[in-house]
């Protein structure tokens, strides 16, 4: 120890406060006058400190929620009433479900119904394209030897619903106009009555419903299926279900994963091909293209 | 004067290192991410109460060097200005010991009222600092909010301090 004299000690305990307060201001000047400075300081005392909180971020985490057991119990008693009242939900699903596959069994019986022919399909990986005229449309590299039956107008599915349609052929590959596109019209049935109502592509990731009968108001969470008014698709194919987005319009959610699309199939309908829509890379009319340069 | 042997010297030197050490670390332990309500508005509370109960009870081992460099952490871990904090944690340091006598002889019913009404000043100085450096007004909720916690927070830090003043940070034990 550094042997000072009393007086000296005392000046210097009695000096301290004073200099320290100047010393605080003069870093608030400093910091005003600068931020840079309390920036790098702050970036740095993170970079400590960041160490010492990952220590203890772990088992508060694990403490709280998350993987810890703790958690897992407290959440126990919720998550299994949760559980009961889903499952009572889900038996009376079951129920509906029975009843009405028996009534559609009756039904075909008394129709004699039979089921029509499995369309003709071909199976291509998704290029990621999202190019070309279209805003939302993918590019499908088709097998090796093309497709036995033309593909033009084919509806194109992924696992769960309808993806698009397709809008340009070749032999080896295909341009799928995705229904979230602005140009996309598909003629949709809502709900269990199968009401009419027209899905319209707004380039956004929801389709919008359009023309849906005044008096039937889609209901939320009601089942999309394709309709075959105007013969572009086969009818009851799943497109998505119904939602009331933040405008309170009606919307569809497609089933479809459109935002990672990898294999599609590509179904082809030949009963429905030539109501399709016009095809856009026919040439202009000679005649039209001579009147023109006249002017 | 008898020759004091090392452990004993260390054991002094730690608990004279108790109250700078509460409050350092209980200012980086509320950086945790403990999901409280409020969390970030209990950092100046707690230094309030730290430096208000050190600076009563145990001034030697807060000095105002540690009182400074406490609140210099304070506004590094917090988004105040840097060095606001400085500023009232020393101004309050200095209230405190300037009224020492008359306040260590009261009971905690006395001190109380005594420490709210320093940390209502303090986060009234602390708004109309951030308001004048921010050129702009800011709103006066949270004033209200901390003033709130520290009210009702000092009882059961004081007896956190009072069991710490007792223990660990009697250097006369040592």
């Amino acid at each position: 120890m550094i042997r000072l004299s009393v007086p000296f000690r005392q000046a210097v305990s009695r000096l301290t406060f004073p200099v320290m307060l100047m010393l605080s201001f003069g870093i608030v000047l400093i910091g005003r006058a600068d931020q840079g400075i309390s920036g790098a300081l702050r970036t740095g005392l993170d970079d400590v400190l960041a160490p010492v909180y990952g220590v203890f971020a772990g088992p508060i985490a694990a403490a709280e929620s998350g993987s810890g057991a703790i958690g897992h119990l407290f959440s126990l008693s919720a998550e299994n009433a949760q559980l009961r009242a889903e499952n009572a939900k889900l038996l009376q699903w079951q129920a509906v479900a029975m009843a009405l596959e028996a009534q559609n069994n009756a039904l075909k019986a008394t129709l004699n119904y039979t089921p029509p022919a499995a369309p003709a399909f071909s199976t291509g990986d998704v290029v990621a394209d999202m190019g070309g005229v279209y805003d939302r449309s993918v590019l499908v590299v088709l097998p090796p030897g093309g497709s036995p039956v033309p593909l033009m107008g084919a509806v194109a599915m992924d696992g769960r619903g309808v993806v698009g349609r397709v809008v340009e052929a070749g032999s080896r590959a295909a341009r799928v106009l995705l229904i979230t596109d602005i140009n996309s019209r598909i003629p949709v049935a809502l709900g269990a009555s199968g009401a009419p109502a027209l899905m319209a592509g707004t380039n956004g990731p929801t389709p919008a419903l359009l023309y849906w009968a005044p008096g039937q108001p889609p209901a939320e969470g009601a089942m999309v299926l394709t309709s075959a008014v105007g013969g572009a698709f086969p009818a009851g194919l799943p497109v998505g279900v119904v939602h009331y987005d933040a405008q309170n319009q009606p919307v569809v959610l497609p089933l479809a994963d459109l935002d990672s699309l990898r294999l599609l199939r590509l179904f082809s309908y030949p009963d429905n091909l030539p109501v399709l829509t016009p095809i856009p890379h026919t040439k202009a009319k000679p005649a039209a293209i001579a009147h023109h340069r006249k002017k | 004067m008898r020759r004091q042997g090392l452990w004993r010297r260390l054991d002094a030197a730690a608990r004279y290192a108790v109250p700078f050490g509460t409050l350092v670390a209980g200012l980086v332990v509320l950086g945790l991410n403990f999901g409280l309500p409020g969390q970030a508005q209990l950092r100046p509370v707690y230094a309030l109460a730290c430096v208000f109960f050190w600076s009563l009870y145990r001034p030697s081992a807060l000095p105002a060097p540690a009182v400074m460099a406490g609140g210099v952490l304070l506004d590094l871990l917090g988004f105040s200005p840097v060095g606001l904090w400085a500023v009232l944690l020393l101004l309050l340091h200095g209230a405190v010991l300037a009224l020492r006598r008359r306040l260590v002889q009261r009971g905690f019913l006395f001190t109380w009222p005594v420490f709210s009404g320093f940390a209502a000043g303090a986060f009234v100085l602390a708004w109309g600092a951030q308001s004048l450096l921010g050129q702009g007004m800011l709103p006066l909720r949270p004033v209200l909010t901390q003033t709130g916690f520290a009210v009702l927070l000092y009882p059961a830090l004081a007896a956190l301090f009072i069991r710490v003043h007792r223990g660990p940070a009697a250097a006369e034990l040592a």
